[in-house]
């Protein structure tokens, strides 16, 4: 995160440039799930972990904040959105997360519109969310485009890392885009594959058979990493019967790394998705056959898929992903509900921490970089006045990337703004 | 507040009139064409206003006492290490102790919290069930923006599956199932109890009254402007509000007159009965209505007509006009937790809305207008709680439950019945295996009418319908 402090509205604060900071005195929750450790140290140096844990040596010189014996835990990170590229859904023109009527598809790189002015993004980070996985939203084919990683630090700089995977449609929806069946979308898959394979043998010779072609040059182009592996593939899925497809498709394409999203039958094939080593980044509490789909939907699908050995972490998928990610802490503390529910399986609370921060991360594999706070990661800290996945619980303190964040929202200036509704002296748009 | 009590009067006067006369049409308005004055039918009898009659009726339950249990009256009030007793699907007792009647079934409610039933005051459950596929989606009768003529109660369809959810996640034991928002009168809604039956009558709440289902705002002028007509703006919503009342207002006094002097019997209208009933204080208006400004021409626009709104819905800018909503007959205000963004006139939602209704003193209630959202009321309440106390309002957990119960049954006026936990209320009773405010909380036990009907520990105490019967997952914990 450069901090170009550009911040133009002014009910924000400037964060504050520090970038090293030590926070001792901690309920310290790694994210990895391993067990919360009271009386714990992180520090943060040049905006990335140093070391975390009981009897970790504060460095001479570091600014220490003492959090009281409070929750210290990593940043939210939220799971699959369309944070930053939605300001408000029924208003198309603030909208990009589909083209409808673009030659383009797999070609497509969110990352150009991500906007860090958008107002979900100090609202969640205001929440304890400090990164997301946005993706594009499928128009035309199965292939939506490439997403992003984002920090949602209140700079100019929001994106963490462009074109970490490609995101394509199965089910439902991908039957819809490639021309109306499930076989369909395979033959598109297998095409465009294939396609993509052709253009990585020979760039300069690939041809470009324009606005017609099943696949654009851009398109095959964007698909080379996917064939080749070095970039992950998102598959929204929800059927069983489709998640078993879509592994045997993967049989013909060994390289591919898949990740399910969605995934409210995957507990119907979990050994399956164990064994294929496909990690979910699932729906926490879908449990209404919302379509044929979903039939077998119940909020136990994460506990039995992650009892059964599968990687599985929260999402937001078709759940107002553009602006309510910070609803994963809810979610994540009804899986540990369950828990007490007889005939149910949920997580326990170290695994339902994990699934909204670690989890996510590893399954685009950037467990590396955010998602805990293990040595080398991002220093994206969160300090909270109670128990994160509660609901009546707060944020006191905000760090991205070691700076310190302000935790105004627009929002916030609404509600000073009518805490006594009638007018004073003058009109509340003089209020500010 | 004046259409309450008027209402309920004639609601009583209805009931007993369409006792008499069945579902059909009865012979004075046939055969008294001549009669002179004061020889009509009488107020609300020259046709049934209870055609669909309720046919729901309580299952047994045991007489059942609850011990050592932390108690949510409904009403603001709390009793720690209380007991409820209730029997023959009523309320009987409640207190720090309650003698246990001989043979009644006692249940120790150490560290549990028992609560009246949760009334979700706006659903589309039935109407816009799941599966979400065009076949079963009944709730807009989108093709003219008055379609006062419609009753949800006829697209209700009582197989679907988030009835079950709704119990055994949510501790739903009643609900407003309501058209959708695509018209300015989207037609009459109808109040249920959540008990699966074989027909929606089989679940309709006996006694409670109809609600006329109106919407202001972007949705109406949407879904006509995009058909090229009227309305296309929201002066067109209102103009063609106020036309449509002007109409209704006329349609009712033929009838009146009819019914009090007699002669040829006016031309029934279905949809103007419906008016006609809003007017006569008969029918609830539950008003779909997002923006501060709308709301308080919404509520010139009924004095002018002479109705009251019973409560907007949505009403994310509720918390701006708090005032006006009190002062106005204490209209109520039906709302989201965190709801926002989704659409231009819901981008000034607050998560401080429920409370600062409260510090004003208005009527204030959670809704969730959805099949997810009724899982967890209890939560959504829990957040804007804490979204208060955060802004220093301090409202107690037991005051705030009155959002989920007996609020939103004075706006269904069936807070005689329902509601809270006063003795002689329907046994409508909710046992959490925590504090419902904790996310780590669920419904144990479930009872409606005192009538034992879901119950964590015994599988066979989970409702399943006809739709999930031999799918996957077919009685599965949900």
């Amino acid at each position: 995160m450069k901090r170009l402090l550009l911040l133009s509205a002014a009910l924000l604060a400037t964060p504050v440039a520090a970038q090293t900071v030590a926070i001792t005195n901690a309920k310290l929750v790694i994210g990895d799930g391993s067990a919360p450790i009271e009386g714990g140290t992180v520090v943060v140096r040049d905006g990335r972990i140093v070391a975390a844990g009981r009897g970790v040596a504060v460095p001479g010189g570091v600014e220490t904040v003492d959090a009281g014996g409070r929750w210290v835990t990593p940043g939210i990170v939220a799971g699959f959105t369309r944070m930053g590229i939605v300001e408000v859904d029924g208003v198309d023109e603030t909208a990009d997360a589909g083209a409808k009527t673009s030659p383009f598809h797999a070609a497509i790189d969110i990352a150009s519109a991500v906007n860090a002015s958008t107002s979900s993004i100090p609202l969640n980070r205001a929440e304890g969310v400090t990164r997301a996985i946005v993706a594009p939203d499928t128009a035309g084919s199965i292939f939506a485009g490439m997403g992003a990683v984002i920090d949602l630090g209140a700079d100019r700089s929001p994106v963490t890392r462009p074109r970490a995977f490609q995101f394509m449609e199965y089910g439902v929806d991908g039957g819809r885009a490639a021309g109306g069946s499930r076989p369909a979308a395979i033959a598109m898959f297998r095409n465009a594959l294939a396609q993509a394979k052709d253009f990585a043998r020979d760039p300069n010779h690939y041809a470009d058979q324009g606005k017609e072609a099943l696949l654009t040059r851009a398109d095959a182009e964007a698909l080379v990493p996917v064939a080749n592996g070095k970039m992950p593939l998102l598959v929204h899925v929800e059927r069983a019967s489709d998640m078993l497809a879509l592994i045997d498709l993967k049989r013909d394409f060994p390289a591919v790394k898949m990740v399910f999203v969605g995934a409210a039958e995957g507990w119907l094939v979990a050994p399956q998705l164990v064994a294929a080593r496909i990690p979910v980044i699932a729906s926490a509490l879908t449990d209404l056959p919302n379509s044929f789909d979903q039939l077998g939907s119940t909020q136990s699908n994460v506990g039995r898929m992650k009892a059964a050995g599968v990687l599985v972490g929260l999402g937001m998928i078709n759940d107002n992903e553009a602006r309510q990610a910070r609803l994963e802490k809810q979610y994540a503390g009804n899986l540990v509900a369950l828990t007490k529910l007889p005939g149910a399986t949920g997580l326990d609370w170290n695994a339902a921490f994990a699934a909204i921060t670690s989890v996510p991360a590893e399954a685009i594999g950037m467990g590396d970089e955010i998602g805990s706070l293990k040595a080398g990661r991002r220093g994206d800290v969160v300090v909270w006045d109670g128990d994160p996945l509660e609901l009546g619980t707060g944020v006191a303190a905000v760090y991205i990337d070691g700076v310190k964040q302000p935790l105004r929202t627009r929002q916030d200036a609404l509600r000073d703004r009518y805490m006594v509704p009638q007018e004073g002296a003058l009109p509340k748009a003089y209020e500010r | 507040m004046k259409h309450i009590g008027l209402a309920t009067v004639a609601l009583a006067a209805l009931v007993a009139g369409c006792a008499s006369n069945g579902g059909g049409r009865p012979a004075t308005a046939s055969t008294k064409a001549d009669t002179g004055k004061g020889k009509g039918p009488g107020a609300g009898k020259a046709f049934s206003h209870d055609p669909f009659p309720s046919t729901y009726k309580r299952y047994p339950g045991a007489p059942t006492l609850v011990t050592h249990v932390t108690i949510f009256d409904g009403e603001g009030g709390k009793i720690d290490d209380g007991s409820v007793l209730f029997a023959d699907g009523k309320i009987v007792a409640l207190g720090q102790t309650v003698a246990a009647p001989a043979g009644a079934t006692v249940i120790d409610g150490t560290g549990k919290t028992l609560t009246p039933g949760i009334i979700d005051i706006h659903s589309h459950l039935g109407d816009y069930p799941t599966p979400s596929v065009p076949a079963l989606s009944d709730g807009n009768e989108a093709t003219g923006p008055i379609t006062a003529d419609v009753w949800a109660e006829h697209s209700v369809w009582p197989q679907d599956p988030g009835f079950s959810r709704a119990l055994t996640n949510g501790g739903v034991t009643t609900l407003q199932i309501l058209p959708g928002s695509a018209n300015l009168m989207g037609g009459r809604s109808v109040v249920i109890k959540n008990v699966y039956a074989r027909t929606e009558q089989g679940m309709k709440f006996p006694g409670a009254p109809y609600g006329l289902k109106m919407a202001c705002g972007e949705n109406p002028k949407r879904v006509y402007g995009s058909k090229g007509r009227e309305p296309s703006t929201r002066m067109g919503n209102v103009a063609v509000d106020r036309q449509t009342w002007a109409k209704a207002a006329e349609y009712k006094r033929k009838w009146d007159k009819y019914e009090k002097d007699g002669g040829e019997a006016p031309t029934r209208d279905i949809g103007m009965d419906t008016l006609a009933g809003v007017l006569s204080g008969e029918i609830l208006v539950q008003n779909h209505c997002y923006r501060a400004d709308e709301m308080a021409i919404v509520m010139d626009m009924a004095k002018e007509f002479g109705y009251h709104v019973s409560a907007f819905h949505h009403a994310v800018e509720a918390y701006k006009i708090a005032d006006l909503l009190k002062q106005n007959d204490n209209t109520c205000a039906a709302v989201w937790a965190d709801w926002w963004g989704f659409k231009m006139e819901s981008y000034d939602a607050i998560g401080e809305n429920l409370a600062l209704l409260q510090k004003n003193g208005a009527c204030a209630m959670i809704h969730s207008d959805d099949e997810n959202g009724i899982q967890r009321l209890n939560q959504e309440v829990a957040k804007a709680l804490a979204s208060g106390r955060r802004a220093g309002i301090q409202i107690s957990d037991a005051v705030a439950w009155q959002w989920l119960t007996i609020n939103p049954a004075k706006a269904l006026h069936i807070d005689d019945k329902t509601g809270s936990l006063k003795p002689g209320k329907m046994a409508d009773v909710v046992l959490w295996n925590g504090n419902p405010f904790s996310v780590y909380t669920r419904p144990e036990k479930v009872w409606i009418d005192g009538a034992l009907l879901y119950d964590a520990n015994d599988p066979k105490r989970r409702p399943v319908s006809d739709f999930e019967l031999g799918q996957p997952g077919s009685g599965d914990v949900k």
